[in-house]
């Protein structure tokens, strides 16, 4: 096995919930150590969020945590104690980078800003992630991606033209932020190596996710075009949608997005007139009549399960994908087959799945290990990479900074 | 290179040949200041005809899709035919002038070319390959066709979505392979930290399928562990408690807001400050005042008591307008959000405060455009901005002529054969 990229890379993770947390496990995964910082005075918010082992709620039972902090050690901290702080000070100048996302300014309230700390180590790397950025008039503002998918504008493009909005699921902004931190942080580590220059990165979350609806700002502009919600349609394909199938909750996801797909989508319906109605021959016609085609094409996938219309609609080069739930996608083919979910047994939940990065490596490819439970490695970190004695670890111990 | 323009990644050049199921990935790389050569067929991209055109009347149909324009911004371009004798051999010339190439081909596509991972490494040994597709390179899928809809369905996430009564919804503007773009610059950037340290390049092998199931969040470890399959709720959702179904986006007087009421010392605070400020108005009776939020526990409050506490919650807002709720939530540090538009978006004070829009200018089109900033707010060296998304060929003489030392008669005649 060759060397793992960041083996040597030291970082101190001193984010919680999702996107410092992802962006530390990236460069965990890929061989640099990380130290998780957390407490149990005030837990982070996904170890006390289900799913938990047998419906249990526990500090180290929510298999939501450990998926965003695999190849991580733990080191629980009472910051509220100056004893906790010396030591988190100790572990920020052990440290090549700093991630932290607490709310603007908690971090420079323990000492551990990074004016502070850029004066005990002059080259550190720092980045700051919060829900919109570190300056600015709103910059306070608490709340989480699950409050911020709105304000960044997707909440307003999901769901049906005729309803209330329908917010993406979860904390969908937390999965935009995570490559943009972390590409920015590996740029700053290389430009960190030829200049010897350190890096303050103030990550806002809305900042990085609205580059995942950039055209619509050009559209608004330049055309006056406000982008909607518009269920499933496509202004360049039809049918375009999702079907739904044979079962309970079953859909078939379709998209016809040429006239030469739709000619052979055509061929798959047989025995039925419709498909030959010269109002559907043409892209222009299929969408004037969109509401009546796609009642006939449902009349088509409901006789069929989801798989037999996506299999039978792929192997003509047609665009069709069942609307996999979580159990499907665990079962899935060729999620199976690129070895995305890899199985760990973590002491307390015991066997699960963690996502392996999907970008697949030839030669550096990413080793996952379990995440942490709460305060897991405190001994290790505050003697072996801390070098601090076993009394100094004692006192801390006793004097409760390590909880 | 001159320090007052030096950047992140300003000694590195990347390949760009992705359609638009990777720009994003050179996009994010050229923020960061590496210098990115988006190579299109000669006559350029098939995807400068689509995705929201500049006013349908622009003289040059190749120069106004504005999504070309928003993520292939600051990447230089040259044309290529990369089926011709001629075009290989130029294409494997860059290649050896170049630390990386980011491609969305088919699987196997330039390989049949002649210009797979194998060939252009002879010249190039530390070169790295990066490669956007649908799933991957291998795999029973791997050929299969997966435009943006069928994509999130395939990763899981659109399940999650969309109303309990209809079908599932994706989300109206294409995100699964801006996932997989995003996920392609970590991966891209990570082999780069390799190579300096090494000398070693490497195949990036990206999946959409992957980088959209990474969207699932809690509801994967639901299934697994409890056999509890989430589903959408429209503008409420399940999952944060045993059970419960709880509003998160909320109609008020002009519009949408979104607030969840959630449990631990966060949400404690939250919920307390709102139901202050509901008394202030004569909008938080008994049963809300006598909950205390400091003991309230997520895992036993049922359906009834969400129903209730959302009852109220759900009057007040109504009385209020979007604006009011949520200046009042900022002052009062309550987790409060607008549901914002894209016209709402381009005043935000916020993004106005941190100067976050950046114009760009537009010479061919008499006019300067906003764009999204950067990404990222970094000292000592900012994000670079850079120029308009290139016009077709526009680097051709710079690239070829000046840096391959192509001369006029032979630029000439690839022009004439069409290989540029």
């Amino acid at each position: 096995m060759s060397k793992q990229v960041f083996e040597g890379l030291k970082v101190a993770d001193f984010s919680w919930a999702i996107v410092g947390p992802v962006v530390a496990r990236y460069l965990g995964d890929h061989g640099a150590t990380v130290v998780r910082v957390e407490s149990a005075t005030r837990p982070d918010i996904v170890r006390a969020s289900p799913p938990f082992k047998d419906k249990v709620a526990g500090i180290n039972r929510s298999a939501y945590y450990t998926n965003y902090n695999s190849s991580k050690y733990s080191l629980s901290l009472n910051m509220d104690l100056p004893q906790a702080r010396d030591v988190a000070r100790r572990l920020a100048v052990w440290s090549d980078v700093v991630i932290e996302s607490m709310a603007p300014g908690v971090i420079k309230g323990w000492g551990l800003g990074y004016d502070d700390l850029q004066t005990l180590k002059p080259d550190l790397i720092m980045m700051s992630t919060s829900n919109l950025g570190q300056t600015g008039p709103l910059a306070s503002m608490v709340g989480f991606g699950t409050q911020l998918v709105s304000q960044a504008g997707f909440t307003h493009l999901t769901g049906w033209p005729d309803r209330e909005p329908a917010q993406p699921y979860a904390a969908y902004t937390d999965m935009l932020a995570p490559g943009f931190g972390t590409s920015a942080l590996i740029g700053a580590l290389e430009y960190r190596r030829r200049t010897g220059k350190g890096q303050y990165l103030d990550l806002s979350q809305l900042e990085g996710g609205l580059h995942f609806l950039a055209s619509l700002f050009l559209d608004y502009q330049i055309n006056g075009v406000e982008a909607r919600r518009d269920g499933n349609r496509s202004t360049d394909a039809a049918p375009h949608g999702a079907y739904r199938c044979r079962g309970e909750d079953r859909w078939c996801a379709i998209a016809v997005d040429s006239t030469a797909s739709w000619q052979v989508f055509k061929s798959q319906i047989i025995g039925v007139a419709w498909v030959n109605d010269p109002r559907f021959a043409i892209l222009q016609g299929r969408k004037a009549n969109e509401d009546e085609m796609d009642k006939l094409v449902e009349a088509w996938t409901i006789e069929q399960t989801a798989e037999e219309v996506m299999m039978r609609l792929q192997a003509v080069r047609v665009a069709a994908g069942v609307v996999k739930n979580a159990r499907d996608i665990l079962e899935d083919p060729q999620l199976s087959h690129r070895r995305h979910y890899r199985t760990l047994n973590h002491p307390e939940i015991g066997p699960h799945t963690y996502d392996y990065p999907p970008f697949h490596m030839s030669r550096t490819p990413a080793e996952i290990r379990n995440a942490p439970c709460l305060g897991e490695h405190n001994e290790f970190v505050i003697k072996e990479l801390l070098g601090m004695s076993d009394e100094e670890y004692v006192e801390l111990l006793v004097s409760g900074a390590l909880e | 290179m001159n320090p007052s323009t030096e950047s992140f990644l300003s000694p590195y050049r990347f390949l760009d040949l992705t359609d638009d199921r990777g720009f994003l990935c050179g996009k994010i790389l050229s923020s960061l200041g590496a210098e990115i050569i988006k190579i299109e067929p000669p006559g350029g991209d098939a995807s400068r005809l689509a995705n929201h055109l500049y006013q349908s009347d622009s003289s040059n149909e190749h120069e106004n899709s504005l999504f070309w324009f928003a993520y292939n911004q600051g990447k230089k371009g040259i044309t290529l035919n990369l089926q011709s004798q001629d075009g290989k051999a130029l294409f494997k010339r860059l290649a050896s002038t170049a630390h990386g190439i980011i491609e969305s081909f088919s699987p196997g596509y330039l390989d049949s070319l002649g210009l797979g991972y194998t060939v252009l490494t002879q010249n190039n040994p530390g070169l790295i390959f990066t490669s956007i597709t649908p799933f991957g390179q291998d795999g029973p899928y791997k050929d299969w066709n997966a435009p943006d809809i069928v994509g999130m369905a395939l990763g899981g996430y659109m399940y999650l979505c969309g109303d309990p009564d209809r079908a599932p919804v994706r989300i109206s503007y294409p995100q699964a392979y801006l996932h997989a773009a995003g996920e392609a610059a970590v991966g891209t950037l990570i082999a780069l930290y390799h190579w300096i340290n090494t000398g070693e390049g490497q195949l990036v092998d990206v999946s959409m399928q992957e980088s959209v199931a990474m969207l699932m969040f809690n509801s994967r470890g639901y299934w697994e562990l409890d056999k509890t399959l989430i589903s959408r709720q429209g503008p409420r959702r399940t999952g944060l408690s045993s059970g419960a179904i709880q509003r998160q986006t909320w109609p008020c007087r002009d519009g949408f807001v979104t607030f969840v009421v959630m449990a631990g010392t966060t949400g404690a605070k939250t919920n307390q400050a709102l139901v202050q400020w509901m008394g202030e108005d004569g909008m938080a009776d008994e049963y809300l005042r006598s909950i205390d939020w400091a003991i309230f526990d997520m895992a036993t409050a049922g359906q009834e008591f969400h129903d209730e506490v959302e009852a109220r919650i759900g009057r007040f807002f109504l009385k209020h307008t979007r604006d009011e709720l949520t200046e009042g939530a900022m002052k009062r540090r309550i987790m409060l959000y607008p549901v914002a538009t894209v016209g709402d978006l381009l005043i935000n004070p916020q993004l106005l405060a941190r100067n976050y829009w950046t114009p760009i200018a537009h010479p061919e089109l008499g006019t300067t455009v906003t764009y999204p900033g950067p990404f990222i707010k970094s000292s000592p060296t900012p994000c670079v901005t850079g120029h308009r998304a290139p016009l077709v060929g526009e680097h051709n003489e710079e690239v070829y002529s000046k840096e391959l030392g192509l001369s006029q008669p032979e630029m000439v005649e690839l022009r004439r054969r069409g290989i540029i």
